[in-house]
């Protein structure tokens, strides 16, 4: 089979979000689905600290520290963005405005609960930004992540064992092995990578999963 | 304002203030502060700054982060000025003086995910005594929280944050304290702005009043009580 890289995910990430969406981008690998939407295709992009309207990273020289993403990363604003304050912008969020959130994710239970803030170590220093509102917030959530850690157990689970960001609250997941619709009777596999087959799939996952369409 | 004929009496509004110094200098030990920004975009850095050198002690931070590299609020937090912390999103990479200190356990840290930071100080700038939100429900952050089931979503109930002081970067300000912003550097200026009972702001430019355009201006000076003007080469963290 063949894995998807980040790239590869994000671009099957994009592939999805159709034209005329309003979508939130998470930090991290969520962020790169920015870099694989379809050029022509007019998609709004909304980040946490005040943008409609997000467009590229500047060329080097040309970053301006005032315009941000919610990563802190620089980037500039499409023609016909506009900027607002943070209540208004969690506004837009909780108040079901964005069509979409991509986040990514620890782990994702059967029931779409999500967890992605935080490991419960002692030690760990827990952060937790805006991904609690978006969980709650989004017309959908979208997980992007590797289907498995890299002891090679599912990330997929019957039941999160790290604390969670929003309970019952993911509509599909993406992985690099697979997409898959969490639906309110389970899991259900909407398309597997090249070479991948369900039954494989289902073995490498654990719990139970449904054939929604024919594996490729 | 001119009531007065017999003597010559004008009491201008002029919320301008000559430097950080003299515009925090009443700030007392153990004050609840917000300080605005969103990383570096918006940090408040010359007031940071003068909150450093003026010293007082035992504060109650707001604000999105817990410090990033060396200065600003970072500065704030490696000097121990800092009993306490609200905030959403304290772990980062350069984050090493928070860091320090939470492992240490010599700061308290109030974990509040962002949206209900921002709706919470704004709640407190509106005159709110609490509100219910979706955000949280059945996590962590919710555990010892009044929750309520309103039509078919569960919420749990917030509080509002006041403070005693916000510290804000702004980019334009008139005498009245009027202010306009730039870009992402907005972000909680305006909200902390209502929520103080004295919103200090740090700006680029001060204009006449008039200057700017009525329909443009964000932050009412009613929500601002001083201005200082810093230099553009001093508006950046050190």
């Amino acid at each position: 089979m063949k894995k998807l890289d980040r790239n590869q995910m994000a671009a099957r990430v994009a592939r999805d979000i159709p034209e005329g969406s309003v979508v939130n981008l998470g930090i991290g690998l969520p962020t790169l689905v920015g870099d694989h939407l379809p050029k022509g295709r007019e998609i709004i992009l909304h980040s946490e600290n005040g943008v409609l309207g997000v467009g590229p990273r500047p060329a080097p020289g040309e970053e301006d520290e005032d315009l941000m993403n919610a990563g802190k990363e620089p980037v500039t604003l499409l023609t016909g963005g506009c900027y607002f304050h943070h209540a208004d912008s969690f506004a837009m969020i909780r108040g079901r405005h964005l069509d979409f959130c991509v986040l990514g994710a620890f782990q994702v239970s059967v029931a779409g609960d999500l967890a992605n803030w935080h490991t419960g170590g002692a030690d760990a220093i827990p952060a937790v930004g805006g991904a609690m509102d978006l969980a709650v917030g989004a017309k959908k959530v979208l997980v992007m992540m590797e289907h498995l850690t890299k002891k090679g157990e599912s990330k997929i689970v019957e039941r999160c064992t790290y604390p969670l960001t929003g309970a019952r609250c993911v509509n599909r997941i993406y992985t690099d092995l697979a997409v898959i619709d969490v639906k309110a009777d389970g899991l259900h596999v909407v398309e597997t990578v090249d070479g991948l087959s369900f039954e494989e799939l289902q073995r490498l996952t654990g719990v139970p999963l449904k054939r929604l369409l024919t594996a490729a | 304002m001119r009531r007065c004929n017999a003597i010559i009496l004008r009491l201008v509004i002029d919320k301008f203030f000559p430097n950080p110094e003299a515009a925090l200098a009443d700030l007392p030990d153990g004050a609840t502060v917000m300080i605005g920004g969103f990383g570096n975009a918006g940090m408040p850095a010359a007031l940071i700054d003068a909150l450093i050198a003026q010293g007082a002690r035992d504060l109650t931070i707001v604000n999105n982060n817990a410090g990033n590299g060396d200065t600003g609020l970072a500065a704030l937090l490696k000097a121990k000025r800092v009993k306490k912390i609200l905030c959403s999103f304290p772990r980062q990479a350069d984050s090493w003086h928070f860091d320090a200190l939470y492992r240490a356990g010599e700061i308290e840290l109030e974990l509040v995910p962002q949206g209900t930071l921002a709706e919470r100080i704004r709640a407190a700038g509106a005159g709110i005594g609490g509100f219910y939100t979706p955000t949280a429900f059945g996590t962590r952050l919710a555990e010892g929280k009044e929750t309520r089931r309103i039509g078919d979503r569960d919420y749990v109930l917030e509080y509002p944050i006041h403070a005693d002081y916000a510290l804000i970067k702004a980019d334009r300000a008139d005498r009245w304290g009027n202010l306009v912003y730039r870009k992402t550097a907005r972000n909680f200026a305006p909200i902390m702005a209502s929520a103080a009972k004295c919103t200090v702001v740090q700006v680029r430019e001060t204009v006449a009043l008039g200057a700017l355009d009525p329909e443009a201006i964000v932050t009412p000076g009613i929500f601002v009580k001083r201005v200082v003007k810093i230099a553009a080469s001093l508006q950046k963290a050190a």
